[in-house]
């Protein structure tokens, strides 16, 4: 009996058969997978997950791929989910957390939505892959598409950094570089969607490609104990993850797996070079997302007009979170401080989640004892650049190779 | 004469024409012009107050309209009008 059921308007709940699309043809609300929950509710259980696979497919009954479907894999997620004493320590929390999804395939936690996103797609038939991407999910599209042995079409901006490019290029897509911003692209690959017969992981097939990212929170219910944490901090680009996030801990709840009704606080975090959700979710008008153009290194969350964002200033009301942004040089600050204190080099996106946990721990946001969980999402190798170019290292030293040079210039 | 690029989920609406030619002299205008030929385009791109709704782009020569002046943006000869839906985008009623 197929578990996923059809397609399901999010916003006037017009109903759809099961196929490659995204919009609903009433109102061009966003459609959702419908599940058989009847169904789940019979078969989920945490020994079922337990005994799975140590990868995000031990969640696979709530992902929208049948059992009889062969799943694309590079073993994305089940990544650790890390105390983090000494950042903690620094920020007066006594219980934080870093669920550290740079330790993907690809580095970044878009290897989940794209496993499942092309596990579907080859499952319908589909031949070619394709995605607009300010370059993480370009990377993990490149590597899914070659291990499943798909034509792959990736889009990014032109001016993508050098290293995103490098582990993109490796996988040999067709690479389209686009004289523009990611919003340039992403309205390209909209308009290309009505004259290809290809599957564009984060547009046709987002209904799908998107429930990936519910194994991120899935895994972090598992991981504490199969207990919900009081606060959640997440980087925000469309906003995408972030509703998903919302709906995992519902069915956390729904499926019997956590035994609580408390629902986290969840809180998003933007840097402030391309804010259009935190502009909105601090005026007078949150309903009302205006899009800006992006100047930001943050630029795999570097997003001007959030397809998401509304739903994101909506849930962060609702369960008491805020959504909240750094300028530049917290981002790199953050990034060290990550770092120097846990060990954990992330991206600049990561330096924006990271940034906006420091500057609302230090604005007082917390007691101390309450359980937060950070989503690192992305490697720091990814956009190395911006630590070189940013205040040195201070603690270098160049010296010649002899003892009298080493005594001279370091002080041990 | 500016022309519309209707989106596959509004083509129903256009009888399945993808472009549709109007005369207007802005946005808004452009927009009854539309629906005056083809009734049904305005609720669907406009919400009550009249503004543009949160989850239908619409770009006007590839340039987002929300960054420029919106719906009182001028329209002139050989302009094109797109009608984007956004990648998931939603609306809080």
């Amino acid at each position: 009996m197929p578990k996923v059921v059809g397609l399901r308007c999010r916003e006037c709940g017009a109903e759809y058969e099961l196929q490659a699309t995204h919009v609903c043809e009433m109102c061009f609300g966003p459609l959702d997978a419908v599940y058989d929950e009847a169904l789940l509710k019979k078969i989920v259980s945490r020994s079922r997950i337990e005994n799975g696979p140590k990868s995000m497919w031990r969640y696979r009954d709530l992902l929208p791929i049948e059992d009889s479907v062969n799943v694309v894999t590079l073993g994305e997620g089940y990544t650790p989910l890390v105390k983090a004493d000494r950042l903690g320590a620094e920020l007066g929390l006594r219980n934080l957390y870093l669920k550290n999804d740079s330790m993907n395939p690809t580095n970044s936690f878009k290897d989940r939505v794209v496993s499942v996103a092309i596990s579907w797609a080859r499952a319908h038939g589909f031949e070619t892959i394709a995605c607009a991407s300010t370059g993480n999910l370009a990377n993990a599209v490149a590597a899914y598409a070659a291990r499943a042995g798909l034509e792959c079409f990736v889009f990014i901006p032109v001016d993508l950094e050098p290293a995103k490019v490098a582990a993109i290029s490796v996988f040999d897509p067709n690479l389209v570089a686009v004289r523009g911003t990611y919003d340039d692209v992403n309205r390209l690959c909209s308009q290309l969607l009505e004259s290809t017969p290809w599957a564009f992981c984060n547009i046709n097939i987002r209904p799908f490609y998107a429930e990936g990212s519910k194994t991120l929170t899935f895994e972090t219910a598992e991981q504490l104990g199969w207990k919900l944490p009081e606060e959640i901090i997440i980087p925000i680009a469309s906003g995408c993850q972030f509703v998903r996030h919302r709906q995992a801990v519902r069915e956390l709840m729904e499926f019997g797996l956590v035994h609580s009704d408390r629902v986290p606080a969840f809180t998003g975090a933007q840097a402030l070079g391309c804010a259009p959700v935190y502009n909105a979710f601090v005026s007078d008008t949150p309903d009302r997302v205006l899009p800006v153009k992006p100047n930001t290194i943050a630029r795999s969350i570097a997003i001007g007009n959030p397809s998401d964002g509304v739903y994101v200033n909506r849930i962060a009301r609702e369960t008491g979170g805020v959504v909240e942004a750094v300028t530049e040089e917290e981002i790199v600050d953050a990034m060290r401080l990550l770092a120097r204190t846990e060990g954990i080099f992330t991206e600049t996106a990561g330096g924006v989640t990271i940034g906006v946990l420091a500057k609302l721990a230090r604005a007082g946001r917390w007691r101390g004892d309450e359980v937060v969980v950070a989503y690192v999402t992305g490697h720091g190798l990814k956009t190395a650049d911006v630590l070189a170019s940013a205040n040195g290292h201070e603690r270098r030293v160049e010296i010649d190779p002899t003892m009298k040079s080493f005594r001279e210039k370091v002080s041990i | 004469m500016a022309q519309f690029r209707i989106p596959g989920p509004l083509r129903r609406l256009s009888d399945g024409q993808v472009t549709v030619d109007v005369e207007a002299s802005d946005l808004a205008s452009a927009i009854e012009a539309l629906d005056a030929r083809y009734p049904g385009f305005r609720d669907r791109l406009l919400d009550e107050s009249g503004e543009l709704r949160q989850f239908v782009n619409v770009y006007l020569n590839d340039e987002d309209v929300r960054l420029g002046s919106g719906l009182s943006a001028k329209v002139g000869d050989g302009d094109e009008i797109s009608i984007i839906p956004a990648v998931a985008g939603g609306v809080v009623l």
